[in-house]
């Protein structure tokens, strides 16, 4: 059936969205991540899965220049990120703030604007309609004036989505968007996915339910401590993949397993 | 006393002028800038930067072997800043944690600081004495000369904190991310540890290396009580940080043998006593009221359901019943139901005849909502959750006090408009939706 796409005359120049070359990041003289190397071509949607302590997060903030790294190039666009921070917007971890702080949603969104601020000058007119309109993309413009503490888990990963989505850059790099939300908020994530993918954009997650990883994205990374497989997920979501990225012990490979041979 | 209290606040004396306008706006700058390490959860910081102070004054002294407060305060400032950078190595290259290394710069740098006055003491400079009192403060002391240098710094934190409080809130609640945007973190948490410090060395005088910490965390503490919103809380540290100030400048001039720094932190104490007792939302006695007002509001219209559930056992809502009646169905203290009547017959909810009593039209209306959220409530959860009907009662007992007709016109609608209750009984109809229906 897939041949039938494979038009090769009407296939539009993919670009390379990212690409990482040897990376390698120590974590106290001990090595995290070592020689990773990979490319991400535009538009797609990538998971990156892998044990607990594989180095997911540890790549994510790697690349995006937040923790040092050992050796190793990292590129987006075909540039530095120096040359490159506008088109790249990061989501961390939920907990990694306190949501205990006296802010309200809006202004927390309004912070993804501030990579385009001077010195000394603040958010404009344009600036807060772009927040506006992001906290509408995902839903939470009713909550525009809510405190940060008084949202559930779901609403708050939404506020940091909004806050991304204001930076209005080409590639999104997510640390567990889908950790611990509703259903609704899982749903409304994947819709705001496809919307992004739909515009050409690329998103990058660091993601923990293998279930889902074939129905959430085209393709996917798996590492453990180095990169075990990097391309389409229909190509390396495999038993034997996983069973490699997991050491065999992963009580939901069987589970996976199945799954895949029922798709099959 | 008075008299010299009055004599304070009418301003003549020039001097109490200088000194009042000091210790307000250097109370002020530290109860601002404070509340940064406190959102930082870095609080114990404050503590040790006011230590690490100490002999940068001492030092500035011996060198340069003068009181320009110029100097010592540049003095202050440089070993502020050795102490902090200090902190920060041993986090970032040792294996020392952060809370060991505040400890660790703290007993030190005090320690050299404290060898360095025994040293003065014994010196024969006539400018020496005084020194001192920066150990617990001494507000009375401070001259002109001191509050215009002083007063410039602390004007120069607060400066620092208006001009870039956009990108220093961004950093205090989500430093990587202020990363990830490719801000200069680095350059703005230099520019927020430079305006702690001044306001840390400035407020030496006033409060003391040993209380310092005090200064820069009760009003934050205190301002959290009453509002969520930074810009509020950052104004309410300025005033809490401000009033400490000035009182403390106040009773430093009535009894000008007693160190400053222990009274501001009576008098912040106070604050912050207050606020968290009083503050509307969060504090204790407003919390303790809403609370008690749910307690009651529950035990009356359990009282109100309680007849209309006897009423229509007898088939008559407004027959007269005993207390003792009353009880006998429903389980409550005899003090919650006297008090409970007596609420409820000042409302006119029910009348009295004889020592008994009966629900008056408005009572039975309102015993009427009660008894049909909480049988709409059981209905709910037996078909739509699936509970057993023995079990929902409970839960029903709770829900019945929380519905809103909002809610209750979605249940109901729901549920197909239901009439009778899983028990069988009749759920009563709500008198002013079928009212408006006739319309």
């Amino acid at each position: 059936m897939n041949h039938l796409k494979l038009t090769p005359l009407k296939v539009r120049q993919v670009k390379t969205a990212l690409k990482v070359q040897d990376l390698t990041m120590h974590y106290q003289q001990k090595a995290v991540l070592s020689d990773v190397s990979f490319v991400i071509p535009e538009g797609k949607s990538v998971a990156i899965i892998g044990p607990n302590g594989a180095g997911k997060s540890t790549l994510l903030k790697g690349m995006m220049g937040l923790i040092p790294t050992a050796s190793g190039e990292v590129s987006f666009f075909g540039q530095a990120l120096k040359k490159k921070r506008l088109a790249v917007a990061y989501v961390p971890q939920r907990e990694e703030i306190d949501w205990d702080f006296p802010i309200n949603v809006f202004d927390v969104v309004l912070m993804g604007r501030y990579g385009k601020l001077s010195l000394f000058s603040r958010p404009n007119a344009e600036d807060k309609a772009i927040a506006s309109q992001a906290l509408e993309q995902v839903g939470m413009e009713a909550f525009s004036q809510r405190q940060i503490s008084q949202l559930s888990g779901g609403q708050q990963q939404r506020v940091f989505l909004a806050r991304a989505l204001a930076q209005n850059a080409s590639i999104y790099l997510m640390d567990e968007p889908f950790a611990g939300v509703d259903m609704a908020t899982e749903k409304a994530i994947i819709t705001l996915f496809r919307q992004l993918q739909a515009a050409g954009k690329t998103v990058v997650c660091v993601h923990h339910d293998l279930n889902t990883v074939p129905d959430y994205f085209d393709w996917t990374l798996m590492i453990n401590a180095r990169l075990v497989a990097s391309g389409p997920t229909q190509d390396v979501f495999t038993p034997d993949n996983l069973n490699k990225t997991y050491n065999g012990r992963l009580a939901l490979l069987t589970e996976v397993t199945d799954r895949l041979h029922k798709t099959a | 006393m008075l008299e010299l209290f009055i004599e304070f606040w009418r301003l003549t004396d020039p001097n109490v002028v200088w000194v009042l306008s000091g210790a307000i706006l250097l109370g002020s700058s530290t109860g601002v800038l404070g509340s940064f390490l406190f959102f930082r959860k870095r609080s114990l910081i404050g503590d040790a930067l006011a230590h690490a102070a100490l002999p940068g004054v001492m030092s500035a002294f011996i060198l340069f072997q003068t009181r320009d407060p110029l100097v010592i305060l540049s003095g202050a400032i440089i070993s502020c800043f050795i102490g902090f950078f200090f902190i920060d190595y041993m986090v970032k290259h040792t294996k020392i944690k952060e809370d060991s290394a505040l400890a660790i710069v703290l007993s030190l740098f005090f320690a050299i600081g404290i060898f360095e006055l025994t040293y003065i003491q014994k010196l024969e400079v006539a400018s020496k004495s005084g020194l001192d009192k920066i150990l617990f403060g001494q507000a009375a002391a401070l001259v002109q000369a001191d509050v215009i240098i002083l007063g410039i710094a602390a004007l120069l934190s607060l400066a620092i904190v208006a001009l870039f409080y956009d990108k220093l809130r961004l950093i205090t609640l989500d430093r990587q991310f202020a990363q990830s945007l490719g801000m200069n973190v680095a350059f703005y948490e230099l520019l927020l540890t430079f305006s702690i410090v001044l306001s840390v060395v400035i407020g030496l005088q006033i409060f003391g290396v040993v209380l310092m910490a005090a200064a820069l965390l009760f009003p934050v503490a205190a301002g959290r009580y009453w509002s969520d919103s930074l810009p509020c809380i950052l104004l309410l540290c300025a005033i809490f940080g401000a009033l400490s100030g000035a009182a403390s400048a106040n009773i430093s001039y009535l009894a000008p043998q007693m160190p400053t720094g222990p009274w501001m932190v009576v008098m912040s104490s106070i604050i912050f006593f207050i606020s968290m007792c009083f503050a509307p939302n969060r504090g204790a006695l407003m919390r303790y009221i809403r609370i008690t007002n749910q307690a009651n509001r529950s035990n009356d219209e359990n009282l109100l359901r309680t007849f209309y559930v006897i009423g229509e056992r007898g088939n008559s809502f407004t027959q007269l019943l005993a207390p003792e009646q009353v009880l006998s169905v429903r389980n409550m203290g005899v003090k919650v139901l006297r008090q409970s009547i007596n609420r409820m017959l000042k409302k006119h909810m029910i009348e009295r005849e004889n020592m008994c009593y009966r629900l008056t039209d408005k009572g039975l209306n309102e015993a009427k909502k009660i008894t049909r959220y909480h049988r709409l409530w059981e209905l709910y959860l037996t078909q739509r959750a699936n509970i057993s009907p023995n079990l929902v009662h409970e839960s029903a007992e709770d829900v019945e006090h929380m519905l809103t007709p909002e809610l209750e016109r979605r249940i109901s609608e729901e549920l197909g408009y239901p009439e009778q209750d899983p028990h069988g009984q009749i759920i009563p109809k709500n008198d002013q939706l079928s009212g408006g229906n006739a319309l």
